[in-house]
């Protein structure tokens, strides 16, 4: 077992889930795979899914529920 | 009361916009700003800034308390708010008002009832003019619907009253269609929304969007013509002109008179702006809604008419009465005006924040470029994508055209990508070129020319060099 970081692809804000009146996609402790969604990064009004890229757990996030994130910034550690 | 100092509660281009009309006008300024925008052009044009929250727009731009402790702080006695944020927010301009402040728009009470589509229909169908004929309400039965659609021909939609954003849309396109189609959607509508409530509307296909701007000061109301707005991508505009290639003079004519009889029917003060949809078929046209701010593309009639509507707005707010009579307000010539947003149309319209490079503005005869940016400024992924604005004007619609590629030709902004390639093929179409065009044109079109809208294309000259 390893730990990775997952980073933002783009600049925006983080949301942690779907909808406001929706559950966050994940919670710490929460098995992953490769092709989940994890969270959303809003981008001048378009929404685009951030996902884990790679199977493993999630250990913890980094960024929280509309926070703004730059490109390249860890939201979220998991074990691989 | 006259403006002294005036707070603008906005960002991006119209910020920019505003504090050039207040400059002109002898008004101090102050802008408002996020943590995002402390570096933007309007912060630094502005005689005064005041930072008021955190990039999101809900916590800054949206945060009526906090824009309304700014005023206070700063001492402005005037709020304008621009388009989009607060604009059309009843509560804010009635709270402004409380405050002892100057609202830059209408009443509270006008933009309630505007923003009321239900009381707008009947406000409209009160003052005589067209609305799209359907249901005025909702419809509990087929029989009921029927009855309906007697009246208004075919095709029409059936649509839920529960829906929203084209959910549980049904076209009907005879009778036997609609006998067929109605019970379906009926219970279609209580499946999906537990409500089985209808609304039916006649279909105005390949309608053209064109909208009258008019000014009022509460008890006087010109119109200042019309500007059309049809090429659209998901119900955005992005190509607007004036004034519309497709009116003949007498329908400009009963569509001018029918926005300002609106807009006087509601004591209208301030800039406004009335949509309509337009049949050039039949010549019908049909109000859609009016909006109750100064618009993006309110530069064509700027050029056009010679009218500055930003500084008109603002003297209206101040108190002074209409300067403009009817017969006073002429067309000039022909004006195009193309959205400049930091999007590839080549990747699907992806948003493309990020820092300009490089930045070279056209400029010369009938060029106006209204914009946020500057060398060296980080566009933020925030807010919405709109860079700013290339405006041209010349004495026909084929020379601004022809003005439009050259200006666009002119125009460079590098580090990030923008829609500038668009609107070069869009200048160069033989259907743009002839105004064949409608509200669903443009996107089957980008179906077809994505591959085309990869690379700004050579300028006209430096074709004939090589």
């Amino acid at each position: 077992m390893a730990t990775q970081q997952i980073f933002s692809p783009l600049p925006g804000i983080f949301y942690r889930k779907p909808a406001p009146d929706k559950p966050d996609y994940k919670s710490d402790g929460d098995a992953i795979t490769e092709n989940d969604t994890i969270g959303l990064i809003e981008v001048m009004k378009s929404f685009n899914e951030v996902k884990a890229g790679a199977a493993g757990k999630i250990l913890r996030f980094l960024a929280e529920n509309e926070e703004p994130v730059m490109a390249g910034q860890p939201i979220a550690e998991i074990d691989v | 009361m006259t403006i002294h100092k005036l707070l603008i509660a906005n960002r991006g281009e119209i910020a920019v916009r505003i504090i050039r009309a207040a400059r002109e006008l002898g008004i101090a300024t102050v802008q408002v700003y996020s943590k995002a925008d402390k570096d933007s052009l309007a912060v630094r044009l502005a005689d005064e800034s005041i930072e008021i929250g955190p990039p999101q727009a809900s916590k800054s731009y949206l945060n009526q308390a906090t824009i309304l402790a700014a005023a206070r702080t700063t001492g402005a006695d005037a709020i304008h708010p621009g388009y989009g944020f607060l604009a059309e927010n009843a509560e804010f301009a009635a709270a402004v008002e409380a405050a002892g402040l100057v609202f830059v728009g209408p009443t509270a009470h006008s933009i309630r009832l505007m923003g009321d589509k239900v009381a707008a229909r009947g406000a409209a169908a009160a003052a005589g003019v067209p609305t799209v004929p359907g249901s005025a309400g909702r419809l509990e039965s087929a029989d009921a619907a029927f009855a309906l659609v007697e009246t208004t021909g075919f095709p029409v939609m059936i649509k839920a009253a529960a829906g929203g954003g084209g959910r549980g849309i049904r076209i009907a396109r005879s009778a036997e269609e609609f006998h067929h189609l109605m019970p379906q959607a009926q219970a279609e509508a209580l499946a999906a929304f537990g409500d089985g409530g209808l609304y039916v509307e006649k279909l105005i296909e390949g309608a053209r969007h064109i909208e009258v701007q008019i000014l009022g000061d509460g008890r006087d109301v010109i119109h200042c013509f019309e500007r059309e707005c049809s090429l659209q991508r998901r119900r955005q505009k992005v190509w607007e002109e004036a004034p519309s290639p497709s009116l003949t003079p007498a329908v400009r004519d009963r569509l001018c008179s029918s926005a300002v009889a609106l807009a006087k029917a509601v004591d209208y003060r301030g800039a406004g702006t009335l949509e309509y949809l337009y049949d050039d078929r039949s010549q019908e046209f049909y109000f859609l809604e009016m909006n109750t701010r100064i618009q993006v593309e309110h530069p064509v009639t700027e050029m056009v008419t010679g009218i500055d509507l930003v500084c008109e707005m603002i003297r209206i707010a101040g108190g002074e009465p209409l300067r403009i009579r009817q017969e006073q307000v002429r067309v000039r010539g022909h004006s195009i005006e193309v959205r400049i947003n930091a999007e590839d149309p080549a990747k699907g319209f992806m948003p493309s924040p990020g820092t300009i490079s490089a930045l070279s503005v056209p400029a010369g005869e009938g060029v106006r470029f209204d914009s946020m940016l500057y060398q060296g400024y980080t566009v933020p992924p925030f807010y919405d994508s709109l860079l700013g604005k290339l405006i041209v004007h010349d004495k026909d619609r084929p020379s601004a055209i022809q003005r439009l590629e050259r200006a666009l030709a002119e125009l460079s902004v590098e580090g990030l990508a923008t829609t500038k390639p668009l609107h070069q093929a869009l200048a160069r179409d033989p259907d743009v070129m002839a105004a064949r065009f409608h509200t669903a044109w443009l996107e089957p079109w980008l179906e077809t020319h994505a591959s085309s809208l990869g690379t700004a294309m050579p300028s006209p000259t430096a074709k004939v060099a090589q």
